[in-house]
């Protein structure tokens, strides 16, 4: 399975991500700069990392949105090609529209680093199918612009659809996300934003393996 | 022509920072200060002297950049 991972101005997660990538593949996957056009023809995952991309001007994600790769990457998501936004990536997809909604300062304007329970509310998909509905899995969380908003009719239809993946668990809502959200999927369901970091726990010697399940799911599915 | 935009948030977004601004001018000494909300401002020097294309083409970078619609609406205010 051949992976890529976008690096931006300011990207922090990039090579965490890698790892986790390259323990889970067994590849390394390729590092892409912002400014290129084009990313490996042969690419079945695309991670857009967290981060301060562009240093969060203007709003969190708006400038990444809007750099050059993205189009390749949109094109790439059209076509079926699987797509992984964490954290800032999950920014960077809203705000280029290939999710809905968007996420705004924490309820209580303090940026939130710290591990959280998430629900995975959808096992049916790619990026999630490695998990039980239901389960309650530590993810830990570190941004300050995480309060997941859309209008009603869109929650009510990401809801319908069953298109929210994870969900904080109850009383752990960190930011004040509408309805609990953590994570999203796209209408074709092969573009993933979630807030949490899943690359930061896959090694027990950094605190837990629970971010390992989301790797292996698409490496299941995308092999 | 330069314009100014006025990006703000949509009635029922909430506005933590307008809250905490709130709070602090309370704290302040200004007790009359009730519901605060805040925003950006944004000027632009454009070479282009046509008023309504002028216009048109500084809706279409808010549409594209400078204001997220989901959460934002815009104003734009020209001068010569």
């Amino acid at each position: 399975m051949k992976s890529a991972v976008v690096v931006f101005p300011d990207s922090n997660c990039d090579r965490d991500a890698a790892i986790a990538l390259e323990q889970t593949t067994g590849k390394k996957p390729v590092m892409v700069w912002h400014g290129d056009s084009q990313l490996p023809n042969d690419v079945s995952l695309i991670v857009l990392p967290g981060g301060f991309s562009y240093g969060d001007y203007l709003r969190s994600g708006a400038m990444a949105a809007h750099s050059r790769i993205m189009s390749d990457v949109k094109d790439k998501a059209d076509k079926g090609v699987a797509v992984l936004g964490i954290c800032n990536g999950f920014q960077v997809l809203t705000e280029a529209g290939l999710l809905p909604g968007v996420l705004i300062r924490n309820i209580n304007l303090k940026y939130v680093c710290r591990p959280v329970g998430l629900t995975v509310e959808e096992s049916q998909s790619s990026f999630t199918r490695s998990y039980r509905k239901g389960e309650v899995i530590r993810i830990p969380v570190a941004h300050g612009e995480g309060n997941y908003f859309a209008d009603d009719e869109t929650l009510d239809r990401l809801e319908s659809e069953n298109r929210i993946a994870f969900r904080y668990a109850e009383g752990e809502n960190p930011n004040g996300s509408a309805r609990n959200i953590a994570g999203i999927l796209s209408e074709k369901r092969n573009v993933l934003g979630m807030m949490p970091h899943p690359e930061r726990v896959c090694d027990p010697a950094l605190g837990g393996t629970d971010g390992h399940g989301l790797f292996q799911s698409l490496v299941e599915t995308l092999s | 022509m330069k314009a100014r935009i006025f990006v703000t948030l949509k009635n029922g977004v909430l506005d933590p920072q307008g809250k905490a601004i709130g709070h602090a001018l309370n704290n302040l000494g200004f007790p009359s200060v009730g519901k605060v909300r805040q925003g950006k401002i944004i000027d632009i020097e454009l070479s282009q002297n046509d008023e309504v294309a002028a216009r048109s083409e500084l809706e279409n970078m808010c549409e594209k950049l400078l204001a997220n619609t989901v959460i934002e609406s815009y104003e734009i205010e020209l001068t010569k």
